[in-house]
């Protein structure tokens, strides 16, 4: 149980991308969902140039496709919405296949499909070839706030502890012969989690004492080590600063 | 260092709930003594253990009285830095423990607020998980080792600060045969004063020579472990008890 949430979402490889330090990858991530989000929806083969960036980038980090492909399904309910777009939106109709659809609804929907699977995919390839503990790093030498580095390093450290928890009383309740209906379960899952904030907090509480009795005075000390080179923010970026070039040119050309 | 490693003077205690937990404790630890703090569930050893490093009591700006001196010196609160070095306090849970991403970053955490950075860090961290026998481990997140090894690094998390006075809250609880054994030849390996709470009485004869028998609140009894677990009046009037068939007259006690 408490293996599968193990190192995240890490897929352990050596690639030059998994070499990066995290803070370049972080910021190449930013920049290049920036450049795509900020593409005219109308542009396609802007979209088809930013798809063979990120199919090289996969291939890059060395990363089975399969896993890509499983890992996209976080995308789901914004795909529904997509889906649902053409038959809702308002505007001049066009037929396809017999259908009478929004024809603005239709590129609404490419709009959504295609920025989002874009920068799903991006954020796929960081976080799979970035550790959370290096994730955490980076997110330190980009100046984040120490307590919210703090809160997400604890956030990584207990998800699987109160997972097994919570995984304990589902057994402890079906044990005891529980067997509500849909309604009645989700009432014991809604008592559990009361139980599970209680004792979570007090667990909260213990973890304070065990810091204070190591010297914690309010300040967390430093993940990182090194910062990173010049010539690795060069290597980490190329590939975000291609897309703003393309997102640039694009933009020129849909005037 | 001079005087003893723990002097503990009258010391009363209740909980802001009103809940009084210690009813004028005394007693004093000498340096490099193995000492086991015996006592029923609810008789105040947790809540004693908390005032040695300055977390509960009048120093941390509860309530309660008395004195408590580390290593010859008084509890004061300008030196609480200084007593929580000096004084490494290992939990009941090590998940409560180990609370950062790996393992080294963990046994870092201690050191790391003391002060050292860099390569002496390194070292510290090094030399503690050596002592425990976790090295090969260093980079793996603490909810990927098992129960027994969590409990190690949690020992070595205490190490690294170098303390005179290592104190264990039920160190042999949910462990298996061999992690207990395990644990307990790294304890009896380590150079420092030591104070052991435990309801595992073949540990307590196992480790320590002297123990501290507490209830409600207050000492009872102070003597050899063995002497201690011999008393089958005194074991019964404190809710405590032998394993079945064990015999602490049949037994070697600590090798020291």
């Amino acid at each position: 149980m408490s293996g599968s949430a193990g190192d995240g979402l890490l897929v352990v490889v050596d690639s030059r991308i998994h070499r990066l330090p995290a803070q370049v990858k972080i910021v190449a991530l930013f920049v290049f969902v920036l450049a795509v989000v900020s593409t005219p929806a109308g542009v396609f083969w802007a979209f088809a140039l930013y798809a063979v960036l990120l199919a090289a980038c996969v291939a890059l980090a060395k990363l089975p496709v399969a896993t890509v492909m499983r890992r996209l399904a976080v995308e789901t309910p914004f795909l529904v919405f997509a889906l649902v777009l053409p038959f809702v939106a308002t505007g001049p109709q066009i037929d396809v296949l017999g259908v009478s659809v929004s024809e603005s609804g239709i590129l609404g929907s490419w709009n959504v499909l295609a920025k989002g699977t874009l920068g799903v995919v991006a954020a796929i390839v960081l976080s799979a070839s970035t550790a959370p503990r290096e994730l955490l790093a980076g997110l330190e030498r980009l100046r984040l706030p120490s307590t919210l580095v703090a809160i997400l390093s604890f956030m990584i450290r207990y998800l699987s502890v109160v997972s097994d928890d919570l995984h304990r009383m589902r057994i402890a309740r079906e044990s005891r012969g529980y067997a509500g209906g849909r309604a009645g379960h989700l009432k014991a899952v809604a008592g559990g989690v009361g139980a599970l904030f209680v004792r979570s907090f007090e667990r909260g509480e213990r973890v304070h004492l065990a810091m204070q009795s190591r010297g914690y005075t309010g300040r967390m000390p430093q993940l990182a080590t090194s910062g990173a080179a010049r010539n690795q923010w060069l290597e980490g970026l190329t590939i975000s600063l291609l897309a703003v070039l393309i997102a640039v040119t694009a933009r020129v050309a849909s005037l | 260092m001079s005087g003893p490693s723990i002097h503990v003077e009258r010391l009363v205690f209740a909980y802001p709930d009103g809940r009084q937990a210690l009813y004028g404790v005394d007693f004093t630890i000498q340096r490099g003594e193995r000492v086991a703090l015996l006592g029923p569930n609810g008789a105040g050893k947790t809540t004693l253990v908390l005032h040695l490093n300055g977390i509960l009591g009048s120093v941390a700006g509860g309530s309660g009285s008395g004195r408590i001196q580390i290593g010859g010196s008084d509890l004061h609160r300008e030196h609480l830095p200084e007593v929580r070095r000096k004084v490494g306090l290992v939990f009941q849970d090590p998940d409560d423990q180990l609370f950062m991403p790996t393992v080294r970053d963990d046994v870092a955490f201690g050191p790391a607020n003391l002060g050292l950075r860099g390569s002496e860090l390194e070292d510290r961290v090094q030399e503690a998980l050596v002592q425990v026998g976790m090295q090969d481990h260093a980079d793996i997140a603490p909810h990927h080792l098992s129960y027994g090894q969590r409990r190690r690094v949690a020992v070595a998390t205490v190490l690294a600060m170098r303390p005179e006075v290592l104190v264990l809250d039920e160190p042999s609880s949910n462990l298996d045969p061999a992690s207990r054994r395990e644990l307990a030849d790294i304890l009896s390996g380590l150079d420092v004063t030591l104070l052991m709470i435990t309801h595992d009485l073949p540990y307590a004869l196992q480790l320590c020579e002297r123990s501290l028998l507490m209830d409600a609140g207050r000492i009872v009894a102070d003597g050899e472990t063995r002497d201690l677990l011999g008393d089958a009046e005194l074991m019964a009037a404190h809710r405590l008890e032998l394993p079945y068939g064990f015999d602490p007259l049949s037994v070697p006690g600590p090798e020291r």
